[in-house]
């Protein structure tokens, strides 16, 4: 059982690294993820937010959709918690 | 070589999520099994953010003097934030399954009394 | 079961970190605008300072402190205020979420109403956040049972 789960992680592991050969250097600032919309963000995020964290700004105004379904997410996990583990009282 | 060198945070990354990886098949346990997924997706986590790096950028808070005194604002002085965006949503989603996956663990320990999978898969018949 | 163990350092030495503590979450939850931080990391501080109460003394103590129904009810609170403040501005005239219209209910310019908007969503995720983490952690410890202390 030990060495087949190895195998099966040599060979996971050797085709994610074959994979990095297309992947843009590190810290390289022409990569095709800085470069598509994230500098809109950063430009404008002051004058159309006066937030100056772009991050925050991001988070709760221009993806404020994706943070609605987060919370949703967080709040089923409780619920879930409670629904599996609470006993009724008798 | 050269591949090796201006990419090592990929290869660090896909060595710590292949770490992971074996604990989540190797182990009998649960909670080691679960401790794996854990680490998994902290490398997963870590592997995004450090695509958006940029040489010699700073955090992404714009300084701009108040009022007044306007920069301009050069998109490439800023790491990329969209990563660090999307990866806040990754990190409450790990915690999320964590507590969900405790919850069941702890049912399984009243049903079988026991935490090994291979003792629960015999009970099981 | 293991007796619950009531060390005098532990138990001081919280009794002094807990309100800086929470003073902390509360500054990083209000200046995510400025510095790094935001709702899910207040009130993950938040939930923290809970927790540490929560180890060092009884759970029936703080039980008292915060019961389970009022957990509840902030659980679903933070969500409210959340879709709360969207359905304003759909009402307002505008789209979900487009907090450009609350300009018409208070007396700032449309790109400073983004602003409170940003700041109002930002309350109600760190209110979520932190029942939460106290929640999954009182089910968690005492499986259940939520009648006897951490030991």
């Amino acid at each position: 059982m030990k060495p087949l789960a190895l195998i099966a992680v040599l060979m996971t592991g050797i085709l994610l690294l074959y994979g990095t050969i297309d992947m843009p250097n590190w810290g390289d600032p022409d990569s095709p993820a800085s470069i598509h919309v994230s500098p809109r963000y950063i430009e404008k995020t002051v004058e159309e937010t006066a937030v100056p964290n772009v991050v925050t700004s991001a988070l709760a105004d221009y993806r404020g959709y994706d943070t609605l379904g987060e919370t949703v997410v967080i709040f089923t996990a409780a619920m879930a918690c409670i629904l599996l583990i609470r006993r009724p009282r008798k | 070589m050269e591949l090796i060198i201006s990419k090592y945070n990929y290869w660090v990354y896909i060595i710590l999520m292949m770490i992971g990886f074996y604990a989540m098949i190797g182990k009998r346990n649960l909670v080691k099994k679960l401790v794996g997924m854990n680490i998994f997706q902290t490398a997963i986590i870590l592997y995004f953010v450090s695509t958006g790096a940029k040489r010699g950028a700073t955090i992404p808070i714009v300084e701009h003097g108040h009022g007044e005194v306007a920069h301009a604002i050069q998109a490439a002085h800023y790491v990329n934030p969209l990563p660090h965006v999307l990866m806040l949503t990754a990190i409450v989603v790990m915690v999320s399954t964590f507590g969900v996956a405790l919850a069941i663990i702890i049912m399984l320990y009243r049903r079988y009394n026991t935490l090994e999978e291979d003792e629960i898969l015999e009970l099981r018949k | 079961m293991i007796a619950h163990l009531e060390d005098v350092i532990i138990q001081t030495v919280c009794r002094i970190l807990i309100p800086f503590i929470q003073v902390y979450g509360l500054y990083v939850i209000a200046h995510g605008h400025h510095s790094p931080g935001g709702g899910f990391q207040g009130g993950v501080i938040l939930g923290a300072g809970f927790i540490l109460f929560c180890v060092a003394y009884d759970i029936n103590e703080a039980k008292r402190r915060l019961s389970e129904k009022l957990d509840t009810v902030f659980c679903s609170l933070g969500l409210i205020i959340y879709s709360g403040i969207g359905f304003t501005c759909l009402v307002l005239g505008g789209n979900y979420l487009n907090y450009s219209r609350l300009g018409r209910i208070l007396p700032v310019d449309p790109v400073n109403a983004r602003s409170l908007g940003i700041l109002g969503i930002e309350i109600g995720v760190g209110i979520t956040v932190m029942a939460v983490m106290v929640s999954i952690f009182l089910d968690l410890v005492s499986r259940g049972k939520h009648e006897e202390g951490l030991g």
